[in-house]
């Protein structure tokens, strides 16, 4: 399932070239941009399919309720802009026009967390997954490398109903293998097993995860490392099976500890197994320009700053 | 091009006046609902679905399904007009009109497609149906079905930035399949439109917009069906500005903003309904 060659690989172009896959093997996808498409990389799919490429030019809620219209007659339409123009600008039309009457809408959100680097906090969306995890009848779903986002694409021209697609900026590491990997939605899926403490995290974050596991093994730790690709609805009992035995979980993620995957194994463990928990995330706050490692380091996302966390949490230092 | 004869304006007239007295009764007996805006589109409403859309009572079960023409209500809050449209249409039984807005019901308080056949899309929430609309009118282009499709907006509701993204959608995509109603009853739930945010005049925006645009008296069954006539033949998207009276055909609510969203108590329901039956 994992793959050991960690090259370091854009997500976005990969969710293009899966667009265009799709899109030679079934008629009625059709895909929607907000004058982003070389940047989310739908562009490809409106190169070879232009008469069912729309560009919506700068108008995200036109985009989404367009999006609506066209599903209503059976078209499966993925709209892409950046995470927090997706999420964040529309809103009302995802929530009314979307999730209320369930229709077949794709969101894939490119530039989600505060990776989206120099740009700043103005386009560093870290609240998204909060804000789609509370409306009902939508799947939410981070994945973490080349490889999971092809899965996730296909799953989801297949999948009747809403989702909220979130991937990142940055190149990511490869993580799963992909001749062997397949997507499961409705599991979590465990990467490592420990018995010390449980890591939750997914997305870009995966890859730092495994990292921290590593540095945590020299330390003496066994960390059981819990990747979540899908963040609504929650694989509980994955959660409450990991936490029950390591007792002291940590949750990592490149949001918002307000509202995420935090949240979201709270949520679930204080109802089924109370468990100490440590959310590491952005904290209540902004972000800013910067580098993307360097904004990684500081907001203590990289796998060496989580196993110093993690220690912390541990009592360990 | 047909015009609407003697005998087929009376049939309108007539059925409107039965779309007006479920109207008062639905949100009397619901104890809430919006009167005014749902009383300005009765004429419109009626006419559509009497004389100008390709629709089907049975719904998808309906051979001919795909090729309706849609309507979508933008101004979701006009629902109790539609709801007894669609009933008197056959669409549900007309008894189930009592049910507006109860638990339980299929008749929400804004129109919800997965609760009612007959709804397309779900509204409410204002300026959304345009973009859908034009969602819509692509989707129908794309896979070379030639319907129409309607939507209905309220003068108020284009305050909402969201339909001039619409607005520039359906023209640069060219949508001429694409008939969007402005119900001009000049007053929101504040006061009057041109006090609150000023949107007059309507039809150079349109027209500068790259649209057509043809204004009628909304309350006028031939004028109406005569704008839609005229409007499936354009090759651009058409705006049909519809003067209309809020609170139509109840005096005491006609053109007062106060019955934007207030039920009548019982003696006012019993003077609407002296006059409806008159």
């Amino acid at each position: 399932m994992l793959t050991n060659n960690r090259e370091r690989k854009s997500i976005r172009a990969e969710y293009g070239k899966t667009l265009v896959e799709l899109g030679r093997i079934n008629p009625d996808i059709v895909v929607l941009d907000a004058d982003l498409s070389c940047s989310t990389q739908t562009a490809m799919f409106g190169k070879e399919f232009p008469e069912r490429f729309f560009n919506m030019g700068i108008s995200e809620q036109d985009m989404m309720a367009t999006a609506v219209g066209l599903s209503t007659v059976g078209k499966i339409p993925f709209a892409s802009t950046f995470s927090m123009f997706a999420a964040g600008r529309a809103w009302d039309q995802i929530r009314n026009s979307i999730c209320y009457p369930k229709f077949n809408v794709k969101i894939v959100a490119t530039h989600g967390g505060i990776t989206v680097g120099e740009d700043g906090a103005s386009h560093q969306a870290l609240e998204d997954i909060s804000i789609m995890r509370s409306i009902p009848n939508m799947m939410v779903v981070v994945p973490a490398d080349c490889a999971e986002t092809a899965e996730v694409i296909k799953f989801a021209a297949e999948y009747k109903g809403p989702m909220y697609i979130r991937i990142a900026r940055t190149n990511v590491p490869d993580v799963f293998d992909r001749a062997t990997y397949k997507f499961n939605p409705t599991k979590a899926v465990i990467i490592s097993e420990g018995m010390d403490v449980t890591l939750v995290t997914n997305g870009e974050t995966l890859a730092e995860a495994i990292d921290c596991v590593e540095i945590l093994k020299e330390q003496g730790v066994s960390a059981e490392l819990i990747h979540l690709p899908v963040v609504k609805p929650l694989d509980t009992e994955t959660l409450v099976q990991s936490a029950k035995k390591t007792k002291k979980v940590v949750t990592i993620e490149n949001h918002s500890i307000i509202g995420g995957v935090g949240s979201a194994v709270c949520e679930t463990l204080c109802e089924y197994a109370p468990t100490s928990v440590l959310r590491i995330g952005t904290n209540d706050e902004f972000g800013q320009s910067g580098e993307q490692r360097k904004l990684m380091e500081f907001y203590g996302l990289t796998g060496e700053k989580l196993a110093e966390k993690v220690m912390n949490f541990l009592g360990k230092k | 091009m047909t015009e609407l004869n003697e005998k087929e304006i009376r049939e309108i007239r007539e059925f409107a006046k039965e779309i007006r007295k479920n109207i008062v009764e639905m949100i009397y007996t619901a104890k809430s609902g919006h009167p005014g805006g749902n009383l300005s589109a009765v004429e419109i409403l009626s006419t559509l679905y009497l004389k100008c859309m390709n629709h089907f009572p049975d719904w998808d079960k309906n051979p001919q399904f795909k090729t309706r023409d849609r309507l979508i209500l933008s101004k979701g809050h006009a629902s109790a007009c539609l709801y007894s449209v669609l009933a008197h249409c056959g669409y549900f039984p007309v008894e189930e009109l009592k049910t507006f807005r109860q638990l339980g019901s299929r008749l929400q308080g804004h129109p919800s497609v997965k609760h009612l056949k007959g709804i397309e899309v779900s509204t409410g929430s204002l300026g959304q149906g345009l973009s859908i609309a034009c969602g819509v009118a692509l989707g129908l282009k794309l896979d070379k079905i030639d319907s129409n499709v309607f939507v209905y907006i309220g003068d108020g509701e284009l305050q909402e930035g969201s339909v001039w993204e619409g607005v520039m959608n359906a023209s640069h995509n060219k949508l001429d399949n694409l008939i969007a109603f402005i119900d001009k009853n000049n007053l929101q739930i504040d006061g009057k439109t041109d006090d609150i945010k000023c949107m007059t005049p309507l039809d150079s925006k349109f027209l500068s917009f790259g649209w057509d645009c043809i204004e009628i008296d909304g309350h006028n069954p031939s004028e109406i069906y005569d704008a839609v006539q005229k409007a499936k033949q354009n090759n651009k998207p058409t705006a049909i500005i519809a003067n209309t009276v809020k609170g139509k055909g109840v005096s005491f609510m006609e053109n007062n903003a106060g019955w934007h969203g207030k039920a009548p108590n019982k003696d006012e329901f019993a003077l609407a309904m002296e006059e409806l039956n008159k």
